[in-house]
């Protein structure tokens, strides 16, 4: 029971590791290129925003949870 | 970090460490957390009408993954899903209307503050005497059977009045297989959604502290599809609120975006927390969240300063 704690609990250090890394190196490609963009369309164009703000939010969270549920697989499948 | 649309200045670290708390409640209790979200992006200084708009975007994302993840556990009733986000679409409107009316005679904020303690510390109440009494009895009966059931199986010492509710036949009656409902009024399900939809307009953020609850206690769905089924409809009316809000100018994308990277790994750990405890547990847990919202508001009307 306590070797199976310490697995789950290693291999979630190590999901948080990596997933860490993936998201700094998202900030600063995605966010950096899509913040002018976005601040222009919240100034000129506030319907499109409104859509834009919302296909990102539901992409990005399909796109984060593909990635974690990747990284659950990946890193209990080589612990185990 | 410089957001640029809400021209404020804010860590992403704090914002992703917010998110992912947020996550893990919402995973696990199906609500929104807007009652943190909110005074958390305050105090870096966001103002209120960004700290409402960008946290409902931050919902829509955060209920993707974890409404997703349930999914997967088999925790989400699409049909039910549906039905009640058009109760609450048409209970935030009323709400807002509400508010506006309020607004117009002068005492908006007495009255909403009174109501939302009244409403916070009667569900905590409720649910402190059920969840404990529902645990008190399973305890005297002791375990059913010597090898455990999935800790889906639920049960509820209110169970009797959800029956009779569920007796109630107003036309069209449906059935709602996936949550084991055999047959309820569609009416009573869209009551159910507009009241939760009403708190949301009138109170704020996702009103999932009262929805979840009555699921379980009114509509007798089991305590985990009621979480998974509670987020995917939070998808819908959250999505709505929030490009609602985006075309007043509310919602700062990339705050949200930034907030979102941590919450989506929450809210997966909060989502596959829920298989490790049994409905009456979750629902004795559940009950510290409606009490943190009647501080705010107590401190809010003490001090006259918004948190």
């Amino acid at each position: 029971m306590k070797a199976d704690t310490s697995t789950t609990l290693r291999a979630f250090v190590l999901e948080l590791a990596v997933y860490a890394v993936l998201v700094t190196g998202y900030f600063f490609l995605v966010l950096h290129f899509l913040s002018g963009w976005l601040q222009d369309l919240h100034l000129h164009h506030v319907k499109v925003y409104a859509l834009v703000a919302i296909v990102l939010i539901i992409g990005q969270a399909v796109l984060l949870e593909s990635v974690t549920t990747w990284l659950f697989r990946l890193i209990r499948g080589r612990s185990e | 970090m410089f957001f640029p649309i809400s021209q404020s200045h804010i860590s992403p670290i704090y914002l992703a460490v917010i998110g992912f708390f947020i996550g893990v409640m919402g995973g696990f209790f199906g609500v929104g957390g807007s009652f943190i979200a909110g005074p958390a992006l305050r105090a870096v200084g966001l103002d209120w009408n960004f700290a409402v708009g960008t946290d409902l975007a931050h919902i829509v994302g955060k209920s993707v993954v974890a409404a997703k993840r349930h999914r997967a556990l088999g925790n989400v009733d699409l049909r039910l899903g549906f039905i009640m986000a058009i109760g609450t679409m048409g209970g935030a409107e009323v709400g807002a209307q509400l508010i506006q009316m309020l607004k117009r005679a002068g005492n908006v904020n007495l009255v909403v503050s009174v109501v939302s303690i009244v409403i916070y510390v009667s569900i905590s109440s409720f649910m402190i005497w059920e969840a404990w009494r529902t645990l008190r009895v399973a305890k005297k009966r002791g375990p059913r059977s010597k090898v455990p059931g999935p800790a889906k199986q639920d049960e509820s010492s209110f169970s009797h009045r959800t029956r009779a509710i569920q007796g109630f036949r107003l036309w069209p009656m449906i059935s709602l297989p996936t949550s084991g409902v055999k047959a309820i009024s569609l009416w009573v399900i869209i009551l159910v959604s507009f009241i939760g939809g009403l708190f949301s307009g009138f109170l704020g953020g996702g009103a999932g502290y009262i929805r979840m609850p009555m699921m379980v206690y009114v509509l007798g769905i089991p305590t985990h599809l009621a979480v998974g089924t509670d987020l995917f409809e939070i998808i819908i009316s959250a999505s709505y609120g929030t490009f609602s809000h985006a075309i007043k100018g509310n919602v700062d994308i990339l705050i949200a975006l930034v907030m979102h990277t941590g919450a989506a790994i929450g809210a997966q750990i909060g989502a596959i927390s829920t298989q490790y405890f049994a409905g009456p547990k979750i629902r004795l847990a559940f009950v510290p969240l409606p009490l943190i919202g009647a501080a705010i508001v107590i401190y809010t009307m003490w001090t006259g300063h918004k948190i």
